[in-house]
């Protein structure tokens, strides 16, 4: 084998392995038990896979056409840096949303504190909605003592 | 040899993909078929890479970039549907 076929075997290989992982991925949000830990599976992997595939078509642009694309390494950094975000935003839109999580859950952590900081917001609004400035929270205590 | 692994890895794709659909169809709640969309967006974008590997050409690399920010753009929209109802705030208080 010469120099260049390794070089395409190995980016066929890397673009292959991103597939399975892929594949893993689909899997795995077919089989976890909640949106939570799907999540999980949904974002991390898949990324990994699209890492592997585009590094994959990179190497074997520059090895057979001697192209060096650019947007291939901008699509790489760009699902690297996007991927995390949307699967953080919308897990955090699925936690205010009281999505189920499953029976086998133990512990959640955050439930005590979203409470709080609502309540704390609410204190902080008239009754029209409108946010209260220091000195009117003054006068209502005043008034209620 | 090469042109068989382009093919096994599109096949993997594929079926990855309609794993996908199933989950986004029947999928629980909301953010479930949300979660499963945007997995097939990012899937998108190495199918069309691998498509156009074996293709040979270069002229399929810009949709790879133009699909990954669809995905992204798309998910960030439907979390600020779900969490606010709306998806743009025309509130300024917050």
């Amino acid at each position: 084998m010469t120099v260049d076929g390794t070089i395409e075997f190995i980016a066929a290989l890397l673009m292959l392995s991103g597939a399975v992982m892929a594949l893993l991925s689909a899997i795995g949000i077919m089989r976890f038990p909640d949106v939570y830990t799907r999540s999980h599976a949904g974002t991390k992997s898949s990324t990994l896979a699209v890492l592997l595939t585009l590094l994959g078509a990179f190497i074997h642009f520059a090895s057979d056409q001697g192209f060096y694309s650019v947007r291939l390494l901008l699509g790489i950094v760009f699902v690297f840096l996007t991927a995390p975000v949307a699967g953080h935003v919308i897990i955090r839109a699925a936690y205010r949303a009281n999505v189920k999580m499953s029976d086998t859950t133990i512990e959640d952590e955050l439930k005590g504190v979203l409470q709080q900081v609502k309540q704390d917001a609410e204190a902080d609004r008239t009754e029209t909605g409108e946010i209260m400035s220091e000195d009117k929270k003054e006068e209502l205590k005043h008034q209620e003592e | 040899m090469i042109e068989i692994m382009l093919t096994l890895a599109l096949t993997l794709y594929g079926i990855a993909i309609a794993i996908s659909v199933i989950r986004t169809i029947i999928g629980p709640s909301l953010p479930d078929r949300i979660v499963a969309l945007d997995m097939i967006g990012v899937m998108l974008v190495s199918c069309i890479a691998i498509i156009s590997v074996s293709y040979g050409t270069k002229a399929f690399l810009e949709v790879i970039l133009i699909l990954a920010i669809l995905a992204f753009i798309s998910t960030i929209a439907f979390s600020k549907y779900i969490e606010r109802g709306t998806i743009i705030d025309s509130r300024r208080d917050d």
